[in-house]
């Protein structure tokens, strides 16, 4: 009997040998597999088991953390959440994360090793970090003007320091609040649906994702391209301009909204937007001059990062005349985010020089231990310096004697240009009324805010004079906030 | 010690080693393990040491040695390894159900499960006390296998729970009749084939004279394949498959031991292989386990979420090679069974697969130290006996694992000691006892005739 006993130990010990070989399949081999299943609720247990970090405006926390006891255990809260939503976006244990709860993500849940006190001491000690802050270059009082400016109106502001890209406000209305999506609850998914199901897309960052055409504000850029390539050199010489102008190649007759565009200065055409001058002007400067300030500008660079990334602004790479003549007014299929219209206005403003925009000033661990600070970076030399201080004279007018009086501050130069942007079939939409401006204090050595506002249902439909009414007002108070809190 | 100077002369005259010096330092080490583990899991969870601490390992301490002493005192030559690992995988089990609790604050079973571990030491020592002789139990034989098949009938007339009826419950206590019924088969096969092994293995008809395959006659064979189906049916009825396939490999491996015939062991895997797919294609109860089995992650794919073997498999993943640390796993994920059927979950990932490779072999020590009892017995019940019981922990074990870890469909089963379940550990305390009983015999007593108070 011996024999078989010790042939039925040989047995159990194999099917030992085959339990182990099996564990080893699955915790060694495959393990990497199973924990990625997307069904496999470890990692958000493990992401949602610690506080988020908290996003910062001006040292104040504007999001926090509520201890819910449940699996996902912290939910995100929001202070003032509809006015910083564009900002923060919202970071959900459903719909997951967006804007810059999603772009700075790892940071503030804890997983970038940049956060470990030493270089891979998490992976040897598993533990995990606390989440970091991101401390933003927003100004609460700029954030609150340009949302309290846009009230009930669907819109949006974009404010930017001109000598560094810092982004002082970035506002978005309608709005949401965030904080509707934190957590499991039935009522997350309610408001998703909700959220999404609305046709004022509260959730879309207008002043960063969405485009729209610039209008009469795009001649800044046309008169940038056309001082630059010499296609004008006396900004009070008169221009060989018609009214009313056909475009080249064809029988259509462009007019104008206010009298004397003919052969006028392109001083007094900038001042009073004329249409025929500046149409003409972009023809005659010609398509690869044009494009070329376009693209110095940031128009059709769909790589900027906020660190969100910014929808790209459009400017047509191959068009006719007649086209470009459009285009040169802000027409056609020419688009532009009020993010990249406040970059024309900080150009301005800056010498001509554009700064890459930015939202995040830097990046801390929760005991404030620097992390990463973004710098100053310039993206592009947008137009000659020289040629940026006939336009800061020209934009100045504007504000002092043409159609943007109602950004006028006292005490302060301001520079500025109003565009009203016709769209739709027949442009039988409501049009977009747009305001971009910059403003520099009395006594400064240089300007220290540029604003655009874009306000999609303009109540007035009297071509320029409506971004002279409905967003000027806005930019003005944006820029007071800015200009008043130093 | 009079055997010695008793023993032939042909007999090298050694003195047996009784090493219970070496059980009882095994058994500290085995408590002072469980009470670490213990405040481990307190300390990972709320950053105290937990409140019970003290209470705890002072309980297990004076389990283990009580347990300790009625060897030292009847069973003197028993193998030291037994009692320490017993103790060592119940300590063991006793933190893992403590740490679930943790999750599940409406539903505390460690205290329970520390009632129950009493009542099977208390059992394990009136079996070492009482149970002077092994083969006593042979009188028995047929007392134990009318025994088992009323234990295992009776659970029919209760109803239910999570589809399978195999509980009776009477007031707030629910004990599993099955648990207790192995060991009363594994005495009588072990006593039934003992007395039969020679008409079973030397007698009977040719089948296949190619193959040389002889079958008993079926006067011998008859009773205990009449009663081996019996039970396999019964459970089959009750949908405990996970003891039907035990008790299956049981006979099997008896018979072989007691035969030789290596026959046996194609006729039983025929025999499992048509069992298994009558009942896999009639049974949807099985047939269901069987498509789990081979698509773990077939209910994720529909949009269903991980059923409880993918939520089993998730946590061994994420145990990898040293584990998360006790109690800083998510095993709680699998659902209602993780404190029983799927105890070893929380093990892969707490311990790591070195925490299971260690477990596992805690479990086939145990097994091998069962089987060297049998090897070292002279009587062949005893041997049989021996065999049986380590090939009962062996089966189980592998059953269990097997199927938590994906490697054979899943069927309910109690991992000896370490799962919640009352009747589980009293049964394997049972089977340790008579293990240790068999080992003392194996060890240090002189064979002689069987005296008749026992």
């Amino acid at each position: 009997m011996t024999r078989y006993i010790r042939h039925a130990a040989a047995f159990c010990a194999l099917l030992l040998i085959a339990l182990l070989v099996n564990a080893t399949r699955v915790q060694v081999v495959q393990a990497e597999h199973f924990d990625k299943n997307s069904a496999n609720r470890r990692q958000a247990i493990v992401r949602f088991g610690q506080p988020r970090g908290d996003i910062l405006v001006e040292g104040h926390t504007v999001t926090g953390s509520k201890d819910t006891g449940e699996q996902l255990r912290y939910e995100r809260t929001y202070r003032n959440g509809p006015l910083y939503a564009p900002v923060t976006g919202y970071a959900s244990q459903v719909y997951g994360t967006s804007l810059l709860e999603n772009a700075e993500d790892d940071i503030l849940s804890g997983t970038d090793p940049m956060l470990a006190p030493l270089p891979l001491w998490n992976d040897i000690s598993r533990a995990q970090n606390p989440g970091g802050m991101v401390r933003t270059t927003i100004k609460a009082a700029a954030q609150q003007a340009a949302y309290a400016g846009l009230g009930g109106k669907k819109g949006a502001v974009a404010a930017i320091e001109p000598s560094t890209g810092k982004i002082l406000a970035l506002v978005s209305t309608p709005s949401y609040d965030p904080e509707r999506l934190s957590g499991t609850s039935e009522s997350v998914a309610r408001s998703w649906a909700s959220l999404n199901g609305s046709t004022d897309k509260p959730m879309l960052n207008r002043a960063i994702r969405q485009t729209y055409p610039p209008g009469s504000t795009f001649k800044v850029v046309t008169a940038a391209a056309a001082l630059d390539a010499g296609t004008v050199t006396d900004l009070d010489a008169a221009t060989k301009s018609p009214v009313p102008y056909t475009l080249p190649g064809t029988s259509t007759q462009l007019t104008n909204e206010v009298e004397g565009c003919k052969n006028a200065t392109l001083r007094y055409a900038f001042e009073w937007s004329c249409n025929t001058v500046f149409a003409k002007l972009g023809a005659d400067t010609g398509l690869d001059d044009m494009l070329d300030t376009a693209r110095n500008f940031g128009f059709n660079d769909s790589g900027l990062k906020i660190p969100s990334s910014v929808a790209a602004s459009n400017f047509d790479t191959s068009m006719d005349k007649a086209q470009l003549a459009l285009s040169a007014i802000g027409q056609y299929d020419t688009r532009a985010t009020p993010l990249q219209m406040a970059m024309v206005s900080a150009a301005v403003a800056n010498g001509g020089q554009v700064q890459s925009p930015n939202l995040v000033d830097e990046t801390t661990t929760d005991d404030g231990d620097v992390v990463r600070n973004t710098g100053t970076k310039s993206l592009h030399q947008a137009m000659n310096p020289a040629t940026a201080m006939q336009l800061r004279d020209m934009m100045t007018d504007v504000v002092k004697e043409g159609t943007g009086g109602n950004a006028a501050i006292p005490g302060a130069t301001v520079g500025g240009k109003t565009g009203t942007a016709q769209h739709g079939i027949d442009n039988s939409g409501t049009p977009y009324a747009w305001f971009i401006s910059w403003a520099q204090k009395s006594g400064e050595a240089q300007p220290s805010v540029a604003v655009a506002v874009v306000v999609e249902d303009a109540a007035a439909d009297r071509g320029d004079i409506s971004g002279g009414g409905s967003a000027a007002p806005v930019a003005k108070a944006v820029m007071e906030a800015v200009l008043s809190g130093g | 010690m009079t055997r010695t100077a008793a023993a032939p002369p042909s007999v090298p005259a050694v003195r047996v080693p009784r090493r219970r010096g070496t059980e009882v330092a095994l058994i500290v080490v085995a408590v002072l393990l469980s009470v670490y583990g213990y405040c481990d899991v307190g300390l990972a969870k709320n950053g105290t040491v937990p409140p019970g601490a003290a209470g705890y390992g002072a309980g297990l301490g004076v389990l283990a040695l009580l347990a300790h002493l009625a060897v030292r005192f009847r069973a003197p030559y028993a193998d030291p390894l037994l009692l320490p690992i017993a103790v060592l995988l119940n300590g063991l089990g006793l933190v893992l159900i403590y740490r679930l609790d943790l999750e599940t604050p409406g539903d505390e079973a460690a205290p329970t499960q520390l009632v129950w571990s009493t009542v099977g030491v208390t059992l394990f020592i009136g079996v070492v006390l009482f149970l002077r002789d092994h083969r006593v139990l042979q009188r028995y034989a047929y007392i134990c296998v009318v025994a088992a098949l009323v234990l295992m009938i009776v659970p029919i007339f209760f109803p239910a729970v999570n589809g399978a009826r195999i509980w009776i419950r009477i007031g707030g206590f629910s004990i599993q009749p099955g648990e207790f019924a192995k060991i009363l088969l594994a005495i009588f096969f072990a006593s039934y084939l003992s007395a039969n092994r020679n008409a079973l293995a030397y007698t009977g008809r040719t089948v296949w004279k190619l193959t040389k395959l002889q079958l008993p006659t079926g006067r011998v064979l008859g009773p205990i394949v009449a009663i081996w189906l019996l039970s396999v049916g019964v459970l089959v009825l009750e949908r405990d498959l996970g003891t039907s396939l035990l008790f299956f490999g049981l006979f099997v491996i008896l018979l072989y031991v007691a035969t030789g015939r290596t026959g046996w062991i194609a006729v039983g895997l025929v025999l499992a292989g048509v069992g298994a797919y009558t009942v896999g294609s009639l049974e949807p109860h099985v047939h269901s386990r069987v498509e789990d089995w081979l698509h773990p992650f077939a209910s994720i794919d529909a949009g269903e979420g991980p059923n409880q073997l993918a939520q089993s498999l998730f946590a061994f993943a994420a145990g990898g090679m040293l584990g998360t640390g006790l109690g800083l796993g998510h095993s709680i994920l699998i659902g209602f069974a993780a404190k029983s059927d799927f105890i070893l979950a929380t093990a892969g990932e707490e311990l790591g697969l070195a925490g299971l490779a260690a477990i596992f072999l805690l479990y086939a020590l145990l097994v091998e130290r069962g089987y060297r009892a049998g090897l070292a017995l002279r009587d062949a019940f005893g041997r049989l006996l021996a065999v049986g019981l380590a090939s009962i922990v062996a089966l189980q074990v592998f059953v269990i694992a097997g199927g938590v870890t994906g490697l054979i469909p899943l069927t309910g089963m109690a991992m000896p000691f370490l799962a919640q379940g009352g009747s589980s550990v009293v049964t394997n305390w049972i089977i340790v006892a008579l293990l240790i009983r068999l080992s003392d015999s194996a060890r240090g007593q002189p064979v002689g005739p069987l005296k008749e108070a026992a």
